[in-house]
């Protein structure tokens, strides 16, 4: 693709095109706090990524490209084009990558849910930053740490000093630490709507058409997931829930009419109902559809009415059936649910135990 | 304010610095238009003194009360919601209160699991003649959520 012995400054020789023609857009991908995937989603697009190198001089991209911070540090102010930003922010580095990215370029993308609402990282917002490290550093049967090290933000070691970013208590998505152009949903996002999208700026930046207005979610459609589900769907009347694991569904009804809990009726479509057309129901990654703002709240309205219950016992026992409330309904999307995090300092509750059935409510009073 | 002026108005002669601002619960209730509304209504026409700390928010159906609004209440400074509808078999729209109770009932776990204490969100029935009823509701939620303390969500 790129030599990485070329100069990629804006005076550099690679700044213009093999033909001496015109500079071609830059483009940057970068990951935060991210497992990787988006990054091995782009790679999906097959020899499609040869157009991307064709129309877009790549000047940063960690887990593809040996370019530097300090490359883009030298850069000028908005020389990149467009940046994939991918991962949620959760240590001060990622703040500072996020804060660069955004003043180097001139449209940042939120890529992936991660980016965009914070994602299974996120998932630690049920938690503390004190309980994950107990979890990470001390307690989970995998570790074996005898002196109880733990990583801190400066340590002096045979005279020298190391020092790793400070790790937040509260994983944030890309919008609440810089001003996000655009977002493309997804864990990872498909490879169709990636190239969708890279299409879309690729002809933007050569017809000179206008952007489509800012905050616009690209690469995804405008309903939900059951609108591309394949499967039948009858009247819902919940009497159970199964785990995935605990039952064989039924390959052409609809998963939740058969009590599978799937995310579908809450989540916005263009994936091409990948999970559900294999038995698996959605778990909500592709984020809200249009229109609302919590896909947690919206699962738990669209669930709630159809349990078939009529007594608050009956309706308990048919919710004892979902384990993990929070970590089901806000899967992907905690770091924008509307009640913010768990309460850590000013905690009410215990921690539900999620490995087991959730904690009704004590004193749980309606009447009659 | 440093001199008094005709345009000086009662508030400006306060001395703000030395009155301490005492925490009061923030109660909102949202209450169907059928029966509780009327309810609270008749406590009103009958006198009936109830908590001055919930603000009522009128709403055609207890089953209409999306968590998005619980969950907004909250966020906005809320420290309780109280979710009021006909009594089982009285609803306008056949079954909206019942929907409203299994929604009550999955959100609090939520709530739980977001470490809020459940006890901030309650549902009752009240009917367009228990003008009592709704008035000792009030009472009981607000020496709930007094209780409880303020509600200090974290970002």
């Amino acid at each position: 693709m790129t030599d990485a012995t070329k100069d990629h400054r804006p005076d550099g020789p690679a700044h213009r095109l093999e033909t001496g023609a015109t500079p071609k857009p830059k483009l940057a991908l970068y990951w935060a706090a991210s497992c990787g995937g988006c990054e091995i989603a782009v790679l999906d697009i097959n020899e499609k990524i040869l157009d991307v190198a064709q129309n877009f001089e790549l000047v940063f991209w960690p887990v593809a490209l040996d370019y530097k911070t300090k490359d883009v540090e030298a850069l000028a102010d908005r020389e990149i084009t467009l940046c994939l930003f991918n991962g949620a922010i959760r240590t001060d580095d990622n703040r500072y990558m996020a804060e660069l990215m955004r003043r180097k370029s001139k449209v940042v993308v939120a890529f992936g849910s991660c980016a965009m609402e914070g994602c299974i990282p996120a998932l630690s917002n049920t938690t503390s930053k004190e309980e994950t490290f107990n979890r990470s550093y001390h307690d989970s049967p995998s570790t074996v740490n005898p002196s109880a090290i733990e990583p801190s933000v400066q340590t002096q070691t045979d005279g020298f000093a190391l020092s790793l970013p400070t790790f937040w208590n509260t994983v944030q998505s890309l919008d609440q630490v810089i001003d996000v152009d655009y977002y493309v949903p997804g864990c990872p996002p498909q490879a169709h709507q990636i190239w969708a999208v890279l299409e879309t700026v690729i002809d933007i930046l050569n017809t000179g058409k206008p952007l489509p207005p800012k905050g616009t979610v690209l690469g995804a459609g405008d309903k939900t997931c059951c609108a591309e589900c394949p499967r039948t769907r009858e009247e819902k009347n919940i009497t159970k829930f199964f785990r995935p694991h605990e039952i064989k569904p039924d390959p052409d009804r609809c998963l939740l009419d058969q009590g599978i809990l799937c995310m579908g009726p809450a989540t916005r479509d263009g994936c091409g109902a990948k999970c559900v057309s294999t038995d698996m129901p959605c778990r909500g990654c592709y984020g809200p559809p249009p229109n609302a703002r919590d896909q947690g709240s919206k699962m738990i309205a669209a669930l709630a009415s159809v349990i078939d219950a009529k007594s608050p016992e009956e309706t308990d026992a048919i919710l004892d059936g979902i384990v993990d409330p929070v970590g089901t309904f806000y899967r992907f999307s905690m770091a924008k649910a509307t009640l913010g995090r768990r309460l850590v300092d000013h905690a009410e509750v215990e921690n539900p135990d999620v490995w087991g059935r959730s904690p009704s409510g004590e004193n749980e009073e309606v009447s009659p | 304010m440093t001199t008094a002026t005709s345009t000086q108005t009662f508030t400006d002669t306060i001395d703000k610095s030395q009155t301490t601002p005492v925490w009061q619960p923030k109660i909102v209730a949202f209450l169907c238009n059928w029966c509780s509304y009327t309810g609270a209504d008749l406590a009103g026409v009958s006198r009936i003194q109830w908590s001055p700390f919930v603000r009522t928010v009128r709403v055609m159906c207890s089953g209409r009360v999306d968590p998005t609004l619980v969950m907004k209440a909250f966020r906005l400074g809320a420290d309780g919601v109280l979710i009021s509808g006909c009594h089982p078999g009285d609803c306008h729209y056949s079954e909206g209160n019942y929907k409203a109770m299994r929604r009550v009932r999955l959100l609090r776990r939520v709530l739980q699991g977001f470490g809020i204490h459940p006890d901030r969100l309650r549902l009752v029935w009240v009917s367009a003649s228990e003008g009592d009823v709704w008035a000792k509701v009030t009472d009981e939620m607000t020496e709930t959520v007094r209780n409880l303390g303020q509600l200090r969500l974290e970002s």
